[in-house]
């Protein structure tokens, strides 16, 4: 007998007292928790989206679409990076104003060459404001899942308002479970010392987010 | 200190050693009360807590009455995006059956998330006796690795060690693993964390061997999803061209729509968050992104005897968030070692026993590491209902009677070192079968009350050594109810 067979009729036995005619799926749990929490304008979700960003230490911007090569430009001069990670459908007038060497993100590169590359913008799939979270798929916009992971400074680029929504269940609406999908709140952190939180591990040590109207 | 649960001393013998350790249980003591008062916070700030809670039940305990079918339809799921579904029915089967995977990668080392599961079945070991290197990425399993230490905790295995012990650990260990600790580190938790990015960080970008958990599968899409904090994870899962997660076959939720309900609870019963930093959720495998080959090991290990208790298996609906551990007054007095599993506190009380069934003196023991307060039912986020199962076990313990082992029926013995509680209860039942008897004892124990000692004498004196004996009350209850009809009428 195969372990699968074995594992499956051990299930069965052990269910024996599970009736034929028991409580199907859709009957068997309760929605009654919240959509969302609380009542909220359009304006005020963004606003509690950059809130909950920066309660874990994200750094929040907002500004025009019109000003945004401009900001990316000063964000990475700022920081002294002298090379990006581009995705390849990053909108090109995005990094206009860029003087920092463009890297694309290409299947070949190996880790350690990701390794050298100062920081990564991207766009994302969605972002929460209740939890201050941005969610990436693999867009065209965002890149493979590495590329976001291995440069210490990540921008993301969120457009609002029609890419934020309230609450965890509307996020999960959104998304489609046959792509990879990385839920970023924050930069990488760590409660294993005494059970504090630190800011600070292997992801994107710097997380700053872009609010683009 | 081993590395090893075999011939663990019984949790009172191990426990009695723990709270002499002063400095153990300042650690414990600190971190626990550091994140029990966030939690609360965190669970206040929605306030649907208690029908998320109830859903998650709901939708654990379906998913477990269905299991055999959300099992097949994850493999059908995860077959058709790509990956390759293995079962193992427990520990030494799974092992093989990863190690012979990452033999065929050809490679001699490995980059591990953490997993309860691996530790569950020893992965580490079995690989190593393969020649084959497990490197532990999680800050604290990094921690119990390098100081050759065991886990204490779910969610943070090192929460038995301070920032100073750590970071001597850190200077003294590294080296012998790789990239040594900085110079002058110091017990700043921002500099250890630095240190351990460091160190793991060339192990990560060479990796081509992953193995994973997970702390959920999705059974109509056949996705998997980790949630973790430090970005550990994110390079585990997407950096190696291998990935291999072993997961236990409760972990399954039967739709996509259900995580809405977990990633909501679990942050914030874990590590007090909204939301943790990164959640990881792959389906098979995507092309040119992440890992080519992926392979999901299904374990049983005890599980369908867990499942086989009709009162036991609601501690199968455990998300291993630990929010059980942090409220414990036992567990923070007594840590997580004394409790011989690599699932301490009051989750493990019972799950331990249950998984590894309750031969063993400290499995027989386990059921009795609880006073019973019922704090780790409150916090638990799926309800489990955590202390009429250690009642539970403690029938079956004193008792014996029908269990499941290794998918047989069995009948278990009655344990030895009850023999005075099973004299006890018989007694009881005899007492209560003639109430003439019955009532006769009374009021002879009421005349004589003056009489009664203070503390019992021989084995009983353990007993009375912390508890005062109750007092017998001058008449009977049921003498003082037919006087009084319960007060109503005819009181004087």
């Amino acid at each position: 007998m195969s372990s699968r067979e074995r594992i499956l009729g051990r299930v069965r036995r052990a269910l024996a007292d599970v009736p034929r005619d028991d409580t199907p799926y859709d009957r068997a749990v309760p929605r009654d928790y919240l959509r969302e929490h609380g009542e909220r304008s359009t304006e005020e979700t963004v606003a509690l989206l950059a809130e909950n960003l920066a309660d874990y230490r994200a750094v929040v911007h907002r500004c025009a679409d019109a000003e945004l090569p401009e900001l990316l430009a000063r964000l990475l001069a700022g920081r002294g990076s002298r090379s990006v990670l581009v995705p390849p459908g990053l909108p090109p007038h995005w990094l206009a104003a860029v003087d920092a060497t463009r890297v694309p993100d290409r299947a070949g590169s190996t880790p350690h060459e990701l390794d050298r590359v100062d920081s990564v913008i991207t766009g994302c799939a969605v972002a929460i404001a209740e939890t201050g979270t941005i969610v990436l798929d693999g867009g065209p916009d965002q890149g493979r899942r590495r590329i976001t992971l291995i440069p210490d400074h990540h921008i993301c680029v969120v457009r609002v308002p029609g890419q934020v929504v309230s609450s965890v269940p509307r996020a999960l609406r959104r998304l489609d479970p046959a792509r990879p999908l990385t839920w970023i709140s924050g930069p990488s952190a760590t409660s294993d010392i005494e059970l504090d939180r630190v800011e600070g591990v292997h992801g994107p040590r710097t997380l700053e987010v872009v609010l683009v109207d | 200190m081993s590395g090893t649960y075999l011939g663990m001393p019984a949790f009172p013998q191990a426990a009695r050693d723990a709270v002499r350790d002063r400095r153990l249980r300042g650690n414990l003591r600190h971190a626990t009360h550091t994140i029990r008062a966030k939690r609360a916070k965190a669970v206040t700030e929605v306030s649907d807590w208690a029908e998320l809670r109830e859903a998650g039940r709901r939708i654990k305990d379906h998913t477990l009455r269905h299991l055999d079918r959300y099992l097949v339809q994850v493999e059908e799921a995860v077959t058709a995006a790509g990956g390759t579904v293995h079962w193992a029915a427990d520990a030494d089967e799974a092992n093989r059956i990863v190690t012979a995977l990452v033999k065929e990668t050809g490679e001699s080392e490995v980059v591990k998330v953490k997993s309860m599961a691996t530790q569950e079945i020893g992965l580490n070991e079995a690989l190593e006796a393969e020649g084959i290197r497990a490197y532990e990425t999680d800050l604290a399993e990094l921690i119990v690795q390098l100081g050759k230490d065991r886990p204490s905790h779910i969610l943070v295995p090192a929460i038995h060690r301070n920032r100073g012990e750590i970071r001597d650990i850190f200077r003294a260990e590294m080296s012998e693993w790789g990239r040594p600790a900085p110079e002058g580190l110091t017990d700043t938790p921002a500099e250890l964390a630095e240190a351990a990015r460091l160190h793991l960080r060339e192990k990560f970008l060479r990796a081509k061997v992953g193995v994973s958990g997970a702390n959920f599968v999705v059974a109509e899409t056949g996705t998997l999803v980790v949630v973790e904090s430090e970005g550990n994870g994110r390079m585990c899962l997407t950096l190696p061209e291998t990935l291999i997660s072993v997961v236990g076959i409760e972990k399954i939720v039967p739709t996509w729509r259900d995580l809405e309900v977990f990633l909501q609870t679990l942050p914030r019963s874990s590590t007090a968050e909204r939301m943790n930093p990164y959640t990881s959720m792959w389906t098979g495998t995507t092309d040119e992104d992440g890992p080519r080959t992926f392979h999901l090991v299904l374990l049983d290990n005890g599980r369908t005897d867990t499942l086989a208790d009709e009162v036991g298996r609601q501690a199968l609906r455990c998300i291993r968030c630990s929010a059980c551990l942090n409220v414990c007054p036992v567990y923070e007095r007594a840590g997580g070692h004394a409790y011989g599993s690599v699932y301490p506190g009051p989750i493990g009380a019972i799950l331990s026993p249950q998984l590894r069934g309750t031969g063993s003196d400290i499995d027989a023991s386990l059921p009795y590491a609880s006073s019973l307060c019922g704090a780790c039912y409150e916090v638990c986020p799926v309800a489990i209902d955590i202390p009429e199962v250690l009642v539970h076990l403690r029938e079956r313990v004193v008792q014996g009677g029908p269990a499941t082992r290794r998918g047989n029926k069995v009948l278990l013995k009655p344990a030895r070192g009850h023999a005075a509680e099973r004299a006890a209860m018989r007694a009881a039942q005899w007492a209560f079968a003639h109430p003439g008897l019955l009532r006769t004892g009374q009021r002879l124990a009421s005349r004589t009350r003056r009489f009664h000692p203070r503390t019992l004498p021989g084995p009983g004196r353990a007993w009375t050594g912390s508890r005062d004996l109750p007092a017998v009350p001058a008449e009977p209850f049921r003498d003082w109810w037919q006087r009084t009809r319960g007060g109503e009428d005819g009181a004087e």
